[in-house]
């Protein structure tokens, strides 16, 4: 697919990428010459049917896995350059996650989930506490720092997810299917926050979703199939 | 310490499992304890004994008796300082289960042969007063309630007066201390004299159980040990002479090799409790592979993984080794289970810190291995587990 936007502005470039996982002595290609340029403050849907590789292709963007072949370079930094050590590094400076089933740690409150980023700052206890309490107050939870997850809806847990991954002003926020596992008024509520994210805190968002109404609030969508992405929807 | 509040709460996530887990460490800690005490109790004297300190028994055995004119001869060996005597008294005090030693000494010689133990000068004073006078040690008074100015009757399992009764009547005129910890102060000990006067005419007048030699140069020991057995070679009584490590040490041996038994059955506890721990901690972390991965996600390195998963597994074992070893003191601080058959019953401070190297050892043990399950794990695979 061609890209619009200019190779100097883009926050993320994948280049030539290629993905193989080996299963056994058979070898399953996820990701083939697949390109991609994402500019500072676009919030990017990628769409596509499951197993199509969307969340391949976020992990690689996010530094959790590394491609087969081929470049990612988020925000100047070429990933495939990094030891893993620096490699966790970077993604506690630069990357926020939101996932699916939130991945909150259950023995922890609200409060002290969103703090875990910043246990690897050189915040105090009192500047962890101003940060986390900014977090939640964006993502309208401040009522609710001190519960923990299971006392939590769905939609109050997905903020709080939100909330730690914004907590440390990364410079891109990586959702993978942040609606998926909410209703629909849930869902629409953590859609308007990443929208204002976007829109207001001017963060960089790519999300990862099955849902069309998801995919609208964003200001593009790309749509991967076997590997390949495409402007228009997969017939 | 910024961690340590989600290393605790992830101890506390299985409660049970952690409570079970943590009484297993604390029993064998307080195992450890009580072990740690009683192997002090048997070799303990050893640790105590003094360099410049030989024991002269009869070559034959410990309860054969000896001249008491050796004592002349053995001040004239060179290299000798001077030898004081004891001999065993095997008394009873009001019940046979009452053990604790009594010696009769001469006390002078005595006080000179024993600076470790602490006595009052003017009990000493009454003591050389007094010549039916005993003095006690501190531990032993405080369990019979005894205090200066009592009369005690004890009766000897060995010695007869010459009215062929067996009860001895002492005066207490001192109670002693211990100038170190670790000093038996369990003993009592009355005068020679009034002994060897009063004991019947034909049960060993003029012999004694055994000598103490002080030498001049500990490093000359051997040599001089080795003077004193030749001085009474071919005599009707000769003598096996011996540095007084070396005689406790045998006497403790006599139960067996103390050290040996006590480090199998620590060795047995602690492989177990290896087990139960390491399985504890193998299994939280397998529990916790998609939390694991989540924060390698938003940046814990590999390195702090293993922290994480080790602090953990350090605190555990060190909280159940903490209150083992305090538990386990607070009851060896009580004293002699036995009343009397172990004097020197205490943890000593250096079984302490080697109890406190063996919980976080523990802790390192249980604890690499599910560290390193965790180190390994991929972000992208661990994620797909929660």
């Amino acid at each position: 697919m061609s890209e619009n936007q200019s190779n100097h502005a883009a926050l993320v470039r994948v280049e030539s990428v290629e993905k193989i996982f080996h299963r056994g002595s058979e070898d399953i290609h996820v990701l083939a010459d697949l390109h991609l340029q994402v500019p500072t403050g676009e919030f990017l849907a990628l769409m596509g049917p499951s197993g199509s590789g969307k969340t391949t292709l976020l992990n690689l963007i996010g530094g959790l896995d590394r491609p087969t072949r081929g470049l990612v370079t988020v925000a100047g930094e070429r990933l495939d350059q990094l030891s893993d050590h620096r490699l966790a590094a970077w993604r506690a400076r630069h990357i926020g996650f939101v996932f699916q089933l939130y991945n909150l740690m259950p023995v922890l409150t609200a409060e002290r989930n969103v703090e875990l980023p910043l246990l690897l700052t050189h915040l105090s206890k009192a500047e962890r506490k101003k940060h986390v309490d900014a977090a939640l107050a964006v993502v309208g939870l401040s009522h609710r720092a001190t519960h923990y997850p299971r006392t939590l809806s769905g939609g109050e847990q997905q903020r709080v997810g939100i909330a730690r991954g914004i907590v440390t002003d990364p410079t891109l926020l990586l959702c993978d299917e942040p609606t998926g596992d909410l209703d629909r008024k849930a869902g629409n509520e953590i859609l308007d926050l990443l929208r204002a994210l976007n829109r207001e805190h001017g963060k960089t968002v790519i999300m990862v979703t099955h849902d069309p109404h998801a995919s609208a609030r964003a200001t593009r969508t790309v749509y991967l199939d076997k590997g390949q992405l495409s402007n228009e929807p997969v017939k | 310490m910024k961690f340590f509040h989600l290393i605790w709460c992830n101890l506390k996530r299985k409660k049970l499992r952690t409570s079970l887990t943590l009484l297993s460490i604390l029993v064998a800690f307080i195992l450890f304890g009580f072990l740690s005490a009683i192997q002090q109790a048997l070799t303990g004297g050893v640790e105590m004994a003094n360099a410049n300190r030989l024991v002269v028994r009869h070559k034959v055995s410990i309860i054969q008796l000896l001249p008491e004119s050796y004592q002349a001869r053995m001040n004239r060996i060179p290299g000798v300082d001077f030898a004081t005597h004891q001999t065993w008294f095997g008394g009873i005090y009001q019940d046979p289960k009452n053990f604790f030693m009594q010696n009769p000494v001469v006390p002078e010689e005595f006080m000179k042969m024993h600076p470790e133990i602490v006595l009052p000068p003017e009990q000493m004073q009454a003591w050389l007063k007094t010549r039916t006078g005993a003095i006690v040690g501190r531990s032993t008074a405080e369990r019979f309630h005894w205090k200066i100015g009592d009369r005690v009757p004890i009766q000897s399992t060995i010695w007869s007066q010459a009215s062929g009764s067996r009860t001895w009547e002492f005066d207490i005129v001192g109670i002693y201390d211990g100038a170190k910890k670790g000093t038996d102060t369990t003993p009592l000990f009355f005068r020679y004299d009034y002994f060897d006067e009063n004991r019947r005419e034909n049960r060993g007048k003029g012999l004694v159980g055994w000598y103490n030699i002080r030498v001049k140069d500990s490093a000359q020991a051997a040599e001089v040990a080795k003077r004193v057995d030749a001085e009474f070679e071919n005599s009707s009584a000769e003598t096996k002479t011996e540095p007084e490590g070396a005689f406790v040490q045998a006497w403790a041996s006599q139960i067996g090799n103390i050290v040996l038994i006590v480090a199998a059955i620590l060795g047995a506890v602690f492989f177990t409790i290896l087990l139960v721990a390491g399985n504890t901690m193998a299994q939280a972390v397998r529990e916790r592979t998609g939390e694991l991965g989540v924060l390698k996600a938003i940046g814990f390195t590999n390195g702090r993984i293993v922290g994480l998963v080790l602090a953990e597994s350090c605190l555990l074992s060190m909280l159940g080794g903490g209150l083992g070893l305090g538990l386990a003191w607070l009851i060896i601080s009580r004293g002699d289970p036995t009343k009397g058959l172990l004097p020197m019953f205490y943890l000593p401070t250096r079984d302490l810190f080697i109890g406190v190297g063996f919980s976080i050892a523990l802790g390192l043990v249980t604890g690499i291995m599910p560290a390193l399950q965790a180190m390994r794990l991929r972000v992208a695979d661990a994620l797909r587990r929660m």
